[in-house]
């Protein structure tokens, strides 16, 4: 028998494995991060890594909110900014109509008491976005969101948590958990880890990881691609979507252009890859030149697709195992989990260390998706 | 509305001429789409402008022969759209394509990829600078502008291109300042077990020595088994500098210096498919593994030419016959049969101009150096990152091509890799202790070739009107 014992295994070496790992460690605890490919090799290496409040479903605004603290102090985390800079994200509006959506999301929040967002007209919109084109008519704003570089997001975490004292086993993959007494044994293609707690982070792949602990939890695949062109001169600082279209578009440290936005690839989980759909990029191209008319005779250098877990309410799953005590589960991001990166990776240890939180994480556990206990699937007869 | 075709040949070079002069004697609709503005591929650019002029005569007959082939391929009814660059295929097959700003996306039931070689990346110090070239560009820029350098031209490298270069360079007045032949030495020693197949391909060694001899007879210096090399300059060349086989290094005022260390099979289409691909140890690249027929791995898609592994002009355009024999057969134009009793005397054909291509492996190994090049050697030029830029990467965890992208931004840019990625795959390798077949190459994204954001969207304002 080739079992190690340590306190806790997390599963999946994406940024929130990573962050969890990072943060449980702080605290003394022995972790080892077990991945099946590399560090990062999925969502967190293929994200737009946009860093945003702005639009966030009410259900996980507030965590959403403490993560946009911890983001503007993110050197107190993990010794480098992760190329953050809070140049605040912008959704615009073309037609009266997507203006007076912007105008009922903002009035409707400010009565929640949230001021975070708030509406710009065409004046300060050109302002911020000299090249704009000047069909648009308004925009909501957040003005500390912003975006960061994800590689070196990737690096800053791996080297945070490295320097904690987590093992990172790369190259193995889990293939099964199983009760050994009190604890979880995890069975790698390395051997197997034993360890009270068990951090399911596993990305698109988790709902697999969740049902070897008895968790039937219902989970789709995104795809969503990206594009990034050559390198230009500086001439956009927030982060610009569109109310109504698909595009998120912003320009990176290097200069390059990076546009994406939801637009979905085809995702093949099994051979985990996915294949770009350039028909489908058209439209975020088209919308981006609609946009900025001078990026027109820009160049598309590069284009992929991710692989990522999306829920049916398009709520990430944060919490306890309903069936596995001592599992917590973080995945189901949908296309938004970088900005909560280090919030979650805080909710996890707070459950690990005391078996509960008290940050914001009501509205994301696992039972929501799942049917009740005992409850079988309709038949028909 | 989409346009169908039963064939779309990307390349118009001898081996994608010759499979669509073959697929139409089949019957089959065939379109043909090239960057260039005329057929001809790199060995026969511009051939029909140029073959009946002065510049024709110098590049000799081998240049001229292409000239037969592409009128009967203008004859051939195939539809030749030039100037189109493709920049995606997706199954299905659609192939996603630009050609004067619009982008449209062709369907056809298969594919044939005639691309052709590239020259094989060689890094060295100072081979960014401008005044260094490849050979392979400096005989374009002969063939389609007979540009020839005013100033006397240094030829460093291997392989029997800088050979013929030189003889044209020669015939069109140029001067050569000195030849740095990086072939490693004992070469007819490594060559001696294919004697006999020089002899049988004895027309091929004759004119790479009638070559050497117009070489020799000008006053060439030639200096041997040259094993490093470095381009020195401030804002452009200005001196070469290079270490000779008797171990003494040697500074030189250089005003042009082209390089060529043989060619590899242009892999990054069937890359991006995912087809299989095996490792050449010898010539150190990667080949697609196909069957009788150029097919690859991926059903209906089919490679011919160099592509499919170097062999020439001629041993392509019989691979391209051979491709169009068998889609004729996949398409039940053909039977098995019929198939098989027309692909016998060209399979004994393609064997005969092959027969020579071990030895000349033999002879023009990659020198050794080119694969580790020193830490100050830009090995990414798009992104501008070193060879010490990537040793340091390679000592985090254990990285492949793909993670050294993720770390560095190596292979990131326009080129998409051509340039680095097998420099980037050796150097790992070296540093890791591990084999080069093992490390891997760079997974391909689209798109195969830069397109403007405009372009792209062109796609979807197209299908808004539809």
């Amino acid at each position: 028998m080739n079992a190690r014992s340590c306190d806790v295994i997390v599963i999946g070496g994406g940024l929130h494995g990573l962050s969890a790992a990072l943060q449980v460690a702080r605290h003394g605890k022995r972790v080892v991060v077990i991945e099946r490919h590399w560090v990062g090799r999925h969502a967190s290496g293929a994200t737009a890594a946009g860093v945003r409040t702005l639009n966030r479903d009410l259900g996980e605004l507030d965590l959403s909110l403490e993560a946009m603290d911890m983001w503007h102090d993110m050197p107190s985390l993990v010794g480098d900014d992760c190329g953050f800079h809070a140049n605040g994200q912008i959704c615009v509006a073309e037609t009266p109509k997507a203006l007076a959506a912007l105008e009922a999301r903002v009035s409707g929040l400010r009565a929640s008491g949230y001021t975070h967002e708030e509406l710009i007209g065409p004046d300060e919109l050109r302002r911020l976005l000299p090249e704009l084109s000047h069909h648009c008519l308004g925009a909501s704003i957040a003005r500390r969101d912003g975006a960061a570089d994800p590689h070196r997001a990737l690096r800053a975490f791996r080297h945070s948590a490295e320097a904690a004292g987590v093992t990172i086993v790369e190259h193995c993959a889990v293939t099964g958990l199983e009760r050994a007494g009190q604890d979880w044994r995890a069975l790698t293609e390395a051997g197997a880890w034993t360890a009270p707690y068990v951090i399911n982070a596993a990305g698109a792949w988790s709902a697999r990881v969740a049902a070897m602990v008895g968790d039937d939890i219902p989970l789709a695949t995104k795809s969503s691609m990206m594009m990034v062109s050559e390198r230009l001169r500086p001439f956009i600082k927030p982060v610009v979507a569109i109310m109504g279209r698909s595009l998120s578009f912003k320009q990176s440290d290097q200069g390059t252009l990076v546009i994406g936005g939801g637009l979905q690839g085809i995702p093949d989980l099994d051979r985990e890859t996915s294949t770009a759909r350039m028909q489908v990029l058209a439209k975020g191209a088209h919308a981006a030149t609609d946009l900025f008319p001078a990026v027109r005779d820009i160049r598309i250098v590069r284009v992929w697709a991710g692989l990522e877990a999306k829920t049916e309410d398009m709520l990430p799953i944060v919490g306890p195992s309903p069936n596995a005590p001592g599992v917590f589960h973080a995945f189901g991001f949908s296309g938004h989990g970088f900005e909560l990166v280090p919030v979650v990776g805080a909710a996890l240890t707070d459950l690990v260390l005391r078996g509960h939180t008290d940050r914001a994480i009501g509205n994301l556990q696992a039972q929501r998706l799942m049917r009740p206990a005992g409850a079988t699937p309709e038949r028909s007869s | 509305m989409k346009r169908e075709f039963d064939v779309v040949v990307i390349g118009a070079g001898p081996a994608g001429m010759s499979a669509a002069i073959g697929l139409r004697g089949q019957g089959l609709s065939v379109l043909v789409v090239d960057e260039q503005a005329a057929p001809g591929g790199q060995i026969w650019r511009a051939v029909e402008a140029v073959a009946g002029t002065p510049t024709g005569k110098l590049l000799g007959d081998e240049y001229r022969a292409g000239l037969d082939l592409a009128a009967r391929f203008r004859a051939s009814g195939a539809v030749y759209q030039p100037q189109t660059q493709v920049w995606q295929i997706e199954p299905g097959w659609h192939v996603y394509m630009t050609r004067d700003g619009q982008a449209e996306a062709v369907r056809a039931n298969q594919i044939v990829l005639a691309l052709g070689a590239q020259e094989r990346p060689a890094p060295f110090p100072g081979w960014t600078l401008p005044g260094v070239l490849t050979v392979g560009a400096a005989q374009i820029l002969l063939k389609t502008s007979r540009q020839v350098p005013s100033e006397p031209v240094w030829v460093a490298g291997s392989g029997p291109l800088p050979l013929l270069y030189m003889a044209q360079l020669l015939r069109a007045g140029g001067k050569i300042a000195g030849w740095l032949d990086t072939s490693p030495p004992g070469g007819w020693r490594r060559a001696l077990p294919w004697a006999g197949a020089a002899l049988a391909g004895w027309g091929d060694v004759s004119k790479g020595m009638a070559w050497l001899r117009e070489i020799k007879a000008a006053g060439v210096k030639r200096v041997r088994g040259v094993t490093a090399l470095r381009a020195l300059g401030d804002g452009r060349l200005q001196e070469v500098e290079y270490t000779g086989g008797d171990g003494k290094t040697v500074r030189a005022p250089a005003s042009v210096l082209l390089s060529h260390e043989g060619v590899v099979p242009s892999i990054h289409m069937t890359r991006a498919l995912e087809c299989d691909h095996s490792w050449n140890v010898q010539q150190a690249c990667l080949t697609p593994n196909v069957d009788e027929w150029g097919q690859t791995s991926k059903s209906g898609v089919y490679v011919a030419g160099d592509g499919a592994g170097i062999g020439g002009a001629q041993a392509a355009c019989v691979r391209g016959e051979l491709a169009a024999i068998g889609i004729a057969q996949q398409t039940g134009r053909l039977t098995p049969q019929a198939a098989l009793g027309l692909a016998a005397p060209l399979h004994e054909k393609l064997a005969g101009l092959l027969r020579l291509r071990p030895m000349l492996d033999a002879l023009y190994p990659p020198r050794a150096s080119i694969f580790s090049p020193p830490d100050d050697t830009i090995v990414c030029r798009c992104e501008e990152l070193t060879a010490g830029d990537i040793r340091k990467a390679a000592a985090i965890g254990q990285p492949g091509p793909n993670q050294i992208k993720s770390y560095t931004r190596a292979g990131m840019g326009p080129c998409q890799g051509r340039q680095c990625g097998y420099t980037i795959a050796h150097i790992l390798a070296a540093e890791q202790n591990r084999p080069v077949a093992e490390v891997g190459f760079y997974r391909i994204r689209p798109p195969l070739k830069p397109l403007t954001l405009g372009e792209l969207a062109s796609l979807d304002i197209e299908e808004e009107k539809a």
